[in-house]
């Protein structure tokens, strides 16, 4: 679904990304961990060109994403993203931050993205919320909101990247309850997290990465039970 | 009326008192000759050119910020040699208009470059507005710079192009944070109009001046527009705190 091959990306003269090639197959549900620094993000953010790479292609559903010819925004609108501080528009309703892309974009019409909306206003739990603004609401309701607008555009991937960091451990729950629902219907997913209960409930492959490079990759019983590496031995045994 | 007459010798005579001097100067200052017109007309004029300058300033401003906002956007190795032209002398005239005196500026506009023509006035608003749009356009750089660069990011996650991110997300943003640095630009303007009588622009100024070169007597007509400036720049003040207000209110920031 979205192969990348030799990915690199610098900034200035510091290599972030050395020559990262990888495959993320439909219903994939990757989950990538490592150091602070290692370059998750900047991987995560060059899948959908937010952080346009230095060198190497990245293609999706057999668009060239990479392509200077590819018009990255409609990519984008398969490509659902959510960020670690939400990035909810202050100025707009919650029912207007769902709707503003599926509209704009001509998807739908104004009442069939309300109707959807709702429908997956509903399914978070938070319908009663559609008129208030994200300043009125708290971190863990933003971050679903962020979700559902997400999702508002039918993406066919969904990338997160540390979307529980920046929330106080009683809303974590909450979160990461959707992820994992989400999971649970077949979304494929690609989720930067700290968070190693669910890397290992949910993740069907874990990716271990170090100084720009994926240094290790398995299931969550090898990565996690039989560690090889032993940057990765290293990093495991600081945060379990 | 028949105050003014009987007492105006007395002032000559060096016998009237306090308030019948008063009485006499005031008249003189704004009503003889229905001079409070000639006050009224330099508001007009005052506020007409207040707003040509802040209209001009706003559109230089806004050209400027985005020549230079693209500019500084721009990805690491992809330079374009016409933007990086147009910074330059974008960053040029900032440098000039804020480097060199309002004052120097109008008589160079007036007697230098528009010497021949006779609409002073509308040199003057020109000039304040080319004056303005340096300043307005680092009010919208900065405005735009201190949004969180994440709202574009969002924006732009989500498949909403560049102009529509800019139009719904991050132009509204961005202007409610600078409405009050933009009604404070309006308020200098207000007030900097009055310098355009230097090059012979026909406002306030001009109004307090034509008079008192008649009447001789300079007091009561330079307080009289002093007050008429108080009061303009209280209500438009007191209108930008209403308009501000109405702002945060639509979204409870
Ligand atoms: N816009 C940028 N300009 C310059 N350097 C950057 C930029 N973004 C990231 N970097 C650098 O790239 C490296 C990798 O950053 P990245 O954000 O991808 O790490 P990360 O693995 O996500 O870390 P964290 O767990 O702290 O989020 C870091 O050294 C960072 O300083
Ligand atoms: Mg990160």
């Amino acid at each position: 679904m979205i192969d990348v091959k030799h990915l690199s990306k610098s900034f200035g003269d510091h290599l972030v990304l050395n020559d990262i090639s990888e495959h993320i197959y439909p219903g994939d549900k990757v989950v990538i961990i490592g150091p602070s620094g290692s370059g998750k993000s900047t991987f995560l953010r060059s899948l959908n060109m937010l952080e346009p790479p230095t060198a190497g292609t990245i293609t999706f559903d057999g668009v060239e994403v990479t392509s200077p010819k590819t018009d990255i925004d409609e990519v984008r609108r398969k490509m659902g993203m959510v960020f670690q501080h939400f990035n909810l528009f202050p100025n707009m309703t919650i029912l207007r931050n769902i709707t503003l892309a599926p509209v704009r974009t001509g998807r739908m019409t104004q009442a069939q993205a309300e109707e959807q909306a709702m429908a997956l206003l509903r399914r978070v739990g938070l319908e009663e919320k559609a008129s208030a603004y994200p300043s009125q609401l708290s971190g863990g309701q933003k971050q679903r909101i962020a979700i559902v607008r997400a999702l508002a555009m039918n993406p066919k991937v969904m990338l997160f990247d540390e979307p529980t960091s920046a929330l106080d451990p009683e809303m974590v729950g909450e979160v990461l309850a959707v992820m994992k629902e989400l999971a649970a219907d077949g979304m494929t997913m690609v989720v930067v997290t700290h968070e190693m209960g669910f890397a290992r409930e949910v993740g069907n492959r874990i990716l271990f990465m170090d100084g720009g490079r994926i240094l290790e990759q398995g299931s969550p019983e090898a990565v996690f039970g039989n560690p090889q590496n032993p940057r990765l031995k290293d990093f495991l045994s600081k945060v379990l | 009326m028949e105050l003014y007459e009987a007492w105006k010798p007395l002032l000559r005579e060096g016998t009237a008192t306090f308030s019948q001097e008063f009485y006499v100067k005031f008249y003189q200052a704004f009503v003889e000759g229905d001079r409070w017109q000639q006050y009224l007309r330099g508001v007009g004029t005052t506020l007409l050119a207040t707003a040509m300058a802040l209209a001009i300033g706003i559109a230089l401003g806004i050209i400027i910020a985005m020549i230079r906002t693209a500019h500084d956007q721009q990805r690491p190795g992809h330079h374009n040699p016409i933007l990086a032209l147009l910074n330059a002398v974008c960053k040029v005239y900032v440098t000039v208009i804020r480097g060199t005196p309002m004052m120097v500026q109008l008589l160079i506009m007036g007697f230098v470059i528009f010497s021949s023509s006779r609409n002073y006035t509308l040199v003057g608003a020109l000039t304040l507005g080319i004056n303005s749009g340096a300043y307005v356009s680092e009010i919208i750089r900065g405005g735009l710079m201190a949004l969180d660069p994440g709202q574009a990011e969002a924006g732009r996650s989500l498949g909403l192009n560049y102009i529509d991110t800019m139009r719904f997300i991050v132009i509204p943003q961005a202007f409610k944070a600078i409405l009050p640095s933009l009604g404070n630009e309006f308020i200098i303007l207000l007030k900097d109009t009055s310098l355009i009588t230097v090059i012979g622009g026909k406002e306030l100024v001009y109004a307090a001046q034509a008079i008192y070169g008649r009447t001789y007597e300079q007091m009561f007509p330079l307080l009289g527009i002093a007050l008429i400036y108080l009061v303009l720049v209280i209500i438009f003040s007191w209108l930008l705190g209403i308009l501000e207000r109405r702002l945060r209110q639509s979204d409870r920031r």
